[in-house]
């Protein structure tokens, strides 16, 4: 039996450049949550892909948020489906790589 | 793709540069500008966002007696009596003695305990305590709450605290044994940066994220244990990981903290129970009928010697009931939290749940001294970073509580010693550091999946129980993952750049990884939360602290006699 698959659309760039949208293919399991997808993605196809995210499963951090199929929502918080899902950043925070946004407070930067 | 990073490298000053902003950084800063100091707050994560205290599902032990009449020696001494025999009493004296002033400060500061309609803040009795000890903000919140509560007082002082997150401190700086600040590399650009401090305080917590399974955030790899160590720092009980026995494992939840059962057990028993349906804990000398008294370590061998025994459940763990208690009691106890628990398909009027030991604290650290100065001249630590306090196994409740009286305490030393410092910085103690941190190396698609495999490793090997032969092959090959990941970051310096980053990471867990299958190596007996196989009973001589240090690239071990406390007359 084929083990079905989750197929993450993940929207990559570098500040300054047109986003280009990568595949990536995950085996499904129920429960999973996009986060554990791109964990998996970044263990087993490219550890250069940007997500940023602390507590990992707990909705403690509230790092971890960005979209999914247009949706404003937590990766962790977010469950993977078997089908194709579409992971941009956020689209009103400053891009800083992939998935990962400027979200901390301006007071907490350096520089 | 763009060119490197061509920014020149960014060099702070402080008075004091705290190095990770969780429960004993937040305080330790507050405490220090408390005192007219200047204070750097840097985290790699967001500030007070990451590391373990904002994961901290309920307990907090501490002494108020606003249950049952309680003393601080009665918590002082269930804390000694955890730490089997290795707990360094000036440090647990520290802990237990200033925890009710810690929690009044928290309560002034709104945090929110839960309290009795009569106004009395509630406590509950956890595992190894003699009575109802633990304050706690529900549900499941003391950890968000306490981060909340330090975040809002670390904005009253912005005159003075100067707050850094995504940065993220590689090396410390040294000359003559003393520090004189830190190097490190900004996330948000990969910019070196650098930071002279009169004083230096180390907050990074423990070490969880060496193990596949865990219930720590992201930034917990140990990061401060290792720049202590090159530093020229000592660490001490390096053995003993704290594996905490029923975080959750099966069905798959999201959105929940795997150690959440731990407060459903304190307000509701509930039942641990085998394949067999038997409760088990009564087979290793454990009381089944009293409640949730059993502690960690002891209900951690449990349940893995029932694995063991081919009487585990489906995923590999012990089933936990709460099957026998009503609804409308659950619902008292945890009202929205059963709601979430419906969202993720669990009914525990209807099913039992999975659990299984999981990484949780690291009870060895750095040494320090009672006034929290390390081997190193300027350089403190505070909270999970530092070794002693626990011994051989932490007591439910006392790591926010050591959090914040500890972050109390170092702040103040840090204060008082900075006041008599100027700030000297060095760039050629510097150069080594910051040269790293700006190198440009081959890129590679092997580092994440390195962290996995280093992760596998640690819980296969030097996880809950251990042996020799185990443990020299996980020395092994730690040692030929260091020579893969060589002295070079990856690629060059960028945003964001995870395999960069996870290098670092692997550099600094390659090192505490090898420390604590060192020390686990050497202690040839069984106690607490190190259980060797080959070693299985507890040895009287063994009554004695492992100390490391590290010299050129070679590891030294030394065992040291357990500190005495002697009370002023």
């Amino acid at each position: 039996m084929t083990r079905p698959v989750a197929i993450l659309l993940i929207e990559r760039a570098l500040p300054g450049q047109t986003p280009r949208t990568e595949r990536f293919e995950v085996p499904f399991d129920p429960g999973q949550s996009v986060l554990d997808g791109v964990r998996l993605i970044r263990a087993t196809a490219d550890p250069g892909l940007a997500i940023r995210y602390s507590c990992i499963n707990a909705n403690a951090c509230k790092e971890c948020m960005l979209r999914v199929d247009g949706k404003v929502v937590y990766a962790c918080m977010r469950r993977l489906e078997p089908r194709e899902m579409r992971v941009q950043p956020l689209a009103n925070k400053a891009l800083i790589r992939d998935l990962v946004t400027e979200i901390a407070p301006p007071d907490e930067r350096i520089g | 793709m763009p060119s490197p990073t061509e920014t020149a490298p960014l060099h702070l000053q402080t008075d004091i540069l705290v190095i990770g902003a969780g429960g004993a950084g937040m305080m330790a800063a507050l405490a220090a500008a408390g005192q007219g100091a200047r204070v750097l707050l840097v985290d790699r994560a967001l500030i007070g966002r990451g590391g373990a205290t904002v994961m901290a599902q309920m307990t907090v032990a501490v002494a108020l007696g606003s249950e049952l009449p309680d003393s601080i020696a009665a918590h002082f001494n269930d804390t000694i009596a955890a730490g089997r025999g290795l707990c360094d009493p000036r440090l647990a004296d520290i802990v237990t003695r200033d925890g009710p002033a810690a929690i009044e400060q928290l309560d002034a500061w709104h945090v929110g305990w839960a309290r009795h309609p009569d106004g009395r803040i509630r406590q509950a009795h956890a595992p190894g305590h003699d009575k109802a000890r633990c304050v706690y903000v529900d549900f499941l919140n003391t950890g968000p709450a306490v981060s909340k509560t330090l975040r809002a007082q670390l904005q009253r002082h912005e005159n003075l605290i100067t707050r850094a997150g995504d940065l993220m401190i590689t090396d410390l700086v040294t000359a003559d044994n003393a520090a004189l600040g830190a190097v490190g590399f900004a996330l948000s650009d990969g910019r070196p940066v650098s930071i002279a401090a009169k004083a230096t305080i180390i907050a990074t917590g423990g070490l969880t994220r060496l193990y596949r399974r865990n219930s720590a955030s992201l930034n917990m790899s140990g990061d401060g244990y290792a720049l202590a160590l090159r530093a020229g720092a000592k660490l001490i009980d390096m053995e003993f990981v704290q594996f905490f026995p029923i975080g959750h494992l099966a069905p798959r939840m999201i959105g929940m903290d795997p150690i959440m059962w731990d407060p459903f057990r304190y307000k509701l028993g509930g039942r641990l129970l085998n394949s067999e349906g038997r409760a088990f804990l009564a087979d290793y000398g454990e009381s089944a009928d009293a409640g949730y008294v059993t502690t960690r370590d002891q209900a951690t061998f449990a349940i893995l010697k029932e694995v063991e025994a081919g009487r585990g459940s489906p995923a590999g763990g012990a089933w936990l009931s709460f099957r026998h208690i009503p609804e409308e009691e659950l619902r008292a106890a945890f009202g929205p939290v059963i709601e979430r628990l419906a969202a993720n398909g669990i009914d525990l009027t209807q099913q039992d749940i999975e659990v299984a030991p999981i990484a949780h604290y690291h009870m060895g650290g750095i040494q320090v001294t009672p006034g929290l100065l390390t081997a190193v001249d300027d350089l403190f630590a505070a909270g999970e970073a530092i070794g002693g306090s626990n011994g051989a196994n932490r007591l439910s409740g006392n790591a926010i509580t050591e959090a914040l009286v500890f972050g109390e305490h170092t702040g103040r030393a840090a204060a008082a010693r900075a006041a008599t410092r100027q700030v000297r910085w060095s760039d050629a103690a510097a150069a080594a550091a910051l040269a790293r941190v700006a190198a440009t190396g081959p890129a590679r698609a092997d580092i994440a999946a390195l962290v996995v495999e280093l992760q596998a490793l640690m819980a296969d090997k030097v996880g809950p129980f251990r042996n020799e032969a185990g443990l020299r092959e996980a020395l092994a090959r730690i040692g030929t993952m260091r020579e893969q990941i060589g002295d070079t970051p990856p690629g060059q310096p960028g945003p964001y750049d995870m395999a960069r980053i996870d290098w670092f990471d692997l550099r600094t867990m390659l090192l505490v990884a090898q420390t604590v299958a060192s020390a686990a190596l050497s202690r040839t007996e069984s106690r607490g939360a190190h259980q060797r196989e080959d070693f299985p009973a507890m040895d009287q001589d063994w009554t004695v602290n492992q100390v490391i240090s590290l010299h050129g690239d070679e590891l030294e071990i030394v065992t040291a006699p357990v500190p005495v406390l002697e009370r002023a007359a």
